[in-house]
């Protein structure tokens, strides 16, 4: 098992962030990467009761390893309930019985939008990307998203190149018209810091910011101007106990 | 009754060129030899359906069998992007492609409507993203409560393939682990293909187990390894290194070829 040292990278720091977001949930649905590294985490530290769900179908999967893909093996074998595809959507995320959901994104604006679709014009793309998946669903119905994606200009945009999945709309209001079940996009995780939406604009603002990271360095990396909360708090760093478990966890 | 058939005789009798062909698999049981095997025997101008086109569709795709796409996650899970699929819709190689793209929802309900022979499903998505402009997708009201919802067009391709532990004699197929689309595509297609890892003489009931009966199924294949470099589970392992390996190689076009040339096309039997 590795010791935790002082010297703690921004990829661990947003990841142990992001695990102690779990600290009171219940279920979690989580892709693969970042996100489920930190709910196998949080299942180890900070809340063993966690229920994770992959979109794989594969409910209350206990994996010991951090998978590389939604539907290796271990998820399948330690789960609860393995469903079906349709049965997943149709049954699990639409009806709103999941509390967490991890989303990425190659851009997200001011309102918690997301794009994972193209950049450039969508008939002749810059770049394709992999597209929806299951984020404009999870995103409508879960019961809150968090959103962990790295900070930098190129994702944190101005104006999206395409709404994949809906977060705050274009303001108050936006997911109530659309009939959305969910709260939406409640936190956006990043390397730099936390943004959250402040209440009456749905805009996303600095709430929090990670030990040794100046503001004006959050600001450069985000395409808007960004709003900074008057309470900005630092990061409560990452205990030995989080790094220790996360590095053991890597070395798996 | 499905047929017993060997899967080269499956592929000639079953898949024609310009058929919809949906492989499905959702990051388990993707039926690798038969998408394989396609491809050896020159299928031409397909269009190809799936929730996930996963290296089995790039592997398509590069080599230039498609000219159409519907899919909802194009993607290499957990590694990046699909570097021939990028490239045919980026800069038209081999050949152009169409593309219909659908979020996970509305393609598994889709395969859904399909199996129940339903025009289109009724669901919750879809709403206030760019993709109600870019796809078949229409907004309903419900009748009774009046909530807003969208409809999906039922998904009914010629030709279904998925992969499976196991079979009987009869044909009866038994699938367990991840169970993603494979049932509905089944039952939604005209025709459909079953690869199975083995032939055996009972099933024997799994936990979680989905048994397709034979008389639904218009052939089944025996493909040991047929899934790889997915698995199959309890059978053998997801090859994860193959994926990361496909990432690095695929995205220069010789690369790719000559990949393609000595693994796929002079290849009797792949395993990959």
């Amino acid at each position: 098992m590795s010791v935790a040292t002082p010297d703690v990278t921004a990829g661990e720091t947003q990841t142990i962030v992001a695990a102690r977001r779990l600290r009171d949930t219940k279920t979690v649905f989580i892709g693969v990467g970042r996100p489920s590294t930190a709910a196998i985490l949080a299942r180890m530290v900070h809340n063993p009761d966690l229920i994770l769900v992959y979109e794989s179908g594969t409910i209350g999967a206990k994996p010991f390893h951090i998978p590389l893909s939604i539907g290796d093996g271990e998820l399948a074998h330690t789960a609860d309930s393995v469903v079906t595809v349709p049965e997943m959507f149709n049954y699990w995320i639409g009806p709103g019985r999941i509390d967490v959901a991890f989303l990425g994104a190659a851009q997200i604006d001011k309102h918690a939008n997301l794009n994972s679709t193209v950049i450039g014009e969508y008939e002749h793309p810059k770049t394709r990307l992999p597209g929806a998946g299951g984020a404009p669903e999870i995103a409508a119905s879960c019961g809150e998203v968090i959103v962990v994606a790295p900070h930098a200009k190129r994702t944190f945009v101005e104006k999206l190149d395409f709404v994949t999945t809906v977060g705050h709309g274009d303001g108050p209001g936006s997911r109530e018209r659309l009939g959305f079940r969910g709260r939406g996009p409640t936190a956006v995780i990043t390397d730099l810091g936390v943004l959250e939406p402040e209440p009456g604009t749905c805009e996303l603002r600095l709430t929090e910011i990670h030990p040794g990271v100046e503001v004006d360095k959050v600001r450069e990396e985000t395409g808007w101007d960004l709003k900074v909360a008057e309470d900005l708090t630092t990061t409560e760093p990452p205990t030995d106990e989080e790094l220790s478990a996360l590095r053991e966890l890597l070395d798996r | 009754m499905a047929d017993l058939m060997t899967l080269s005789d499956a592929i000639a009798e079953l898949v024609s060129d310009g058929d919809s062909v949906a492989l499905e698999g959702f990051t388990h049981l993707i039926p690798f030899a038969a998408g394989h095997e396609i491809i050896r025997q020159g299928r031409q101008d397909l269009e190809l359906i799936r929730m996930t086109p996963d290296l089995v569709y790039d592997q398509m795709i590069g080599m230039g069998i498609a000219r159409r796409l519907v899919f909802s996650y194009g993607g290499n899970p957990g590694v990046g992007g699909l570097h021939r699929f990028r490239d045919a819709i980026e800069h038209d190689w081999p050949r152009a492609i169409e593309i219909e793209e659908h979020s996970h929802a509305g393609m598994a309900n889709r395969y859904a409507a399909g199996a129940a022979d339903m025009p289109c499903a009724v669901m919750r998505g879809y709403i206030g993203t760019d993709l109600m402009a870019h796809t078949t997708v229409a907004p309903i009201t419900c009748p009774f409560t009046g909530e807003r919802l969208v409809a999906v067009p039922a998904l009914r391709p010629d030709v279904a393939i998925v992969h499976a532990q196991e079979a009987d004699r009869e044909g009866n197929v038994q699938l367990w682990g991840i169970p993603g689309v494979q049932k509905e595509a089944v039952l939604a297609s005209q025709r459909s293909l079953v690869t199975v890892e083995r032939i055996v003489d009972e099933l024997e009931p799994r936990p979680g187990g989905i048994v397709i009966p034979a008389w639904v199924i218009s052939a089944v294949a025996e493909a040991p390894g047929g899934s790889r470099p997915s698995y199959s589970l309890d059978i053998t392992d997801r090859d994860n290194d193959f994926y990361r390996f496909w990432d690095k190689m695929s995205r220069d076009r010789d690369q790719f070829t000559r990949w393609m040339s000595e693994n796929v096309l002079g290849n009797e039997v792949s395993n990959r």
